[in-house]
């Protein structure tokens, strides 16, 4: 026996568990953190009065946060307006009537562009959507709107989530089997037939995965968004108008947060809202896309 | 559907399929518009004294300097907490996939949570990093931004570096046991060096992920005219040069900020070009 070479084993065995219980614990340490530092803003203020009202006035410690979470739901709503029918045709496009090298390539570039950082869009909706919008408005209707808008953000954060639901589609498109398609078209059923009654409903559950997760990502989107939809905490009446998103919030004030009381509660309370969407969505679609991995092996 | 006229059934198809192409026309297009508007607007405005110099007296207002202290801010930034999703990360792979049976009960929990941490947004890194700073007494500063991006390239790194270990076949682990290794000789001195290239390609992703991230740096690195020298001192990031850049109403500015994109979009292009280089290279030369 070779002693001391089965005591290292032993030793870094022991140290690899503990990283490894470690790191299945930082979903639980990111959630205590959160919670602890906005206690003092959930004892200090009933629960329905944070979500529900409109009033955010820091200064004289109101901290209502409707307005926010309208601003968020509306860009994530028109980003997901914009993002799932086209991701949706693409990928049955690209998976289904693409093959070989076109199809490669494409992935590539999705992934390429996937990894473009959030504060190049916002880049590139300054430059090329807010004016878009703005010209477009005055042209039609003859009305002057500066551009930063819900719908600016909207757009500028469907063309972020299209790489990941388009991914999500292409892969679970590719999982269903060839004999299912075969069965169809044996049947006298054509080429699109087969993908609209086969192939789409048997791959639904990966696809609504990949949106959930695209829906997700767009939740807790900050820069890009933050930087073309105007940032005024109001709840916008119309797309033209301006929305103030939950992650914008947090970025824009955390210079300002320390000298307020309860503020930084206040912000590290919207935190904790977007942490617990996001995970409960990250969740949901991660087991929906396991039991598909399973269900396939 | 066999009493519906073939005709109208080819015209579906054929009308879905024009739809198909526009939607993917749209999506490449708008895509690679990104890439071009950046580079037309950058190009022009690209000089040497952008990469070269620290921001002078007056730089927010349009005066003389470059972003220097951005572009080694971010290497610092990112590189320091690469390397702390290394360290992390690769142990912990390895014990899932060589101590613990590849399907284990404790291995399975560790992929999710990687994958739910994945999702997790950058800012809630920043918050998260900032609440832990508080804790620990650290003020904005180079490390600050080191642990909150730590933080988030980690379940990248994890995820990135799992997949191909995952594949590396059991025969090969077998053999060197039956040789007298121990699992640890066999995880750093077979699977590591077997693994190699793809972990280089997880290296890069996630260092990719971190160069590029602005959410998570605003609360936790600071920013910073100078280039830090120790850890405890505030770092300037590209992301932010961009983001700071753009918010003056000073157009020569503005100017700035689209240069400063066009060296973070060139970075990222480069990085994660390399590791796409690196992973056909992988599938090449490893046993299957």
């Amino acid at each position: 026996m070779n002693s001391p070479r089965l005591l290292k084993d032993r030793i870094f065995s022991l140290l690899m568990q503990g990283l490894t219980i470690a790191s299945c614990l930082v979903l639980v340490l990111i959630f205590i953190c959160l919670l602890v530092k906005s206690s003092p803003l959930l004892i200090s203020k009933p629960l329905g009065e944070l979500l529900f009202s409109t009033n955010f006035r820091p200064l004289k410690g109101e901290f209502g946060f409707l307005a926010f979470i309208i601003g968020t739901l509306l860009v994530t709503g028109i980003a997901l307006i914009i993002a799932v029918p086209l991701s949706l045709l693409a990928a049955v496009f690209l998976s289904e009537y693409t093959s070989g090298f076109i199809l490669k390539a494409m992935k590539s570039l999705i992934d390429v562009l996937s990894g473009i950082p959030s504060v190049i869009y916002g880049l590139w909706g300054i430059l090329v959507i807010v004016p878009l919008i703005k010209e477009t408005i005055w042209l039609l209707f003859r009305k002057s709107v500066s551009g930063y808008s819900i719908l600016a953000g909207g757009i500028v954060l469907s063309l972020m989530i299209i790489p990941v639901i388009l991914h999500v589609s292409i892969e679970v498109l590719q999982y269903v089997s060839r004999d299912l398609r075969e069965a169809a078209l044996s049947l006298g059923a054509t080429k699109w037939e087969t993908i609209k009654h086969v192939v789409l409903r048997k791959g639904s559950p990966g696809i609504i995965a990949g949106i959930v997760l695209g829906l997700s990502r767009a939740f807790g989107e900050t820069m890009a968004v933050m930087m073309v939809c105007g940032n005024v905490a109001r709840i916008p009446g119309s797309l033209l108008d301006p929305g103030y998103p939950l992650p914008a919030l947090i970025a824009n004030n955390y210079g300002e947060m320390l000298s307020v009381p309860l503020y930084d509660s206040a912000l590290l309370f919207a935190a904790f809202i977007l942490f617990l969407i996001v995970v409960v969505f990250n969740i949901i679609s991660r087991v929906i896309l396991l039991k598909v991995e399973r269900s396939i092996q | 559907m066999g009493l519906r006229n073939i005709e109208l059934r080819k015209l579906e198809e054929i009308i879905f399929k024009i739809l198909m192409i526009v939607a993917t026309v749209i999506i490449t297009g708008s895509l690679a518009f990104i890439i071009v508007i950046i580079i037309v607007k950058g190009l022009p405005a690209m000089k040497l004294s952008m990469i070269t110099q620290l921001p002078k007296g007056g730089f927010y207002i349009g005066k003389e300097g470059g972003i220097l202290n951005a572009i080694a801010g971010s290497l610092m930034v990112a590189g320091g907490a690469t390397l702390l999703s290394i360290i992390i990360s690769i142990p912990v792979v390895l014990y899932i996939n060589i101590y613990r049976k590849k399907r284990s009960r404790l291995a399975n929990l560790t992929r999710f949570s990687f994958d739910v941490l994945w999702g997790v947004p950058s800012i809630v890194y920043g918050a998260f990093g900032f609440t832990v700073m508080l804790a620990f007494g650290i003020k904005a500063s180079l490390l600050g931004g080191i642990i909150a991006i730590g933080f988030l390239e980690l379940p990248i790194m994890s995820r990135a570096v799992d997949e191909v270990v995952r594949m590396v076949p059991s025969e090969l682990k077998e053999a060197t046991y039956s040789l007298g290794a121990t699992k640890l000789e066999t995880s750093y001195k077979v699977i590591v060096r077997q693994t190699f290239s793809g972990i280089v390609t997880a290296t890069l992703i996630a260092f990719g992920r971190g160069i590029g991230d602005a959410a998570a740096v605003i609360f936790t690195a600071g920013y910073s005219d100078y280039i830090p020298d120790s850890l405890s001192q505030p770092a300037a990031t590209l992301p932010l040069a961009i983001f700071f850049q753009m918010g003056t109403p000073f157009p020569e500015v503005q100017e700035r900020a689209y240069a400063s994109a066009f060296i973070l979009t060139l970075i990222i292009l480069v990085i994660s070009i390399t590791s796409r280089i690196i992973a056909v290279k992988i599938t090449k030369h490893t046993i299957k």
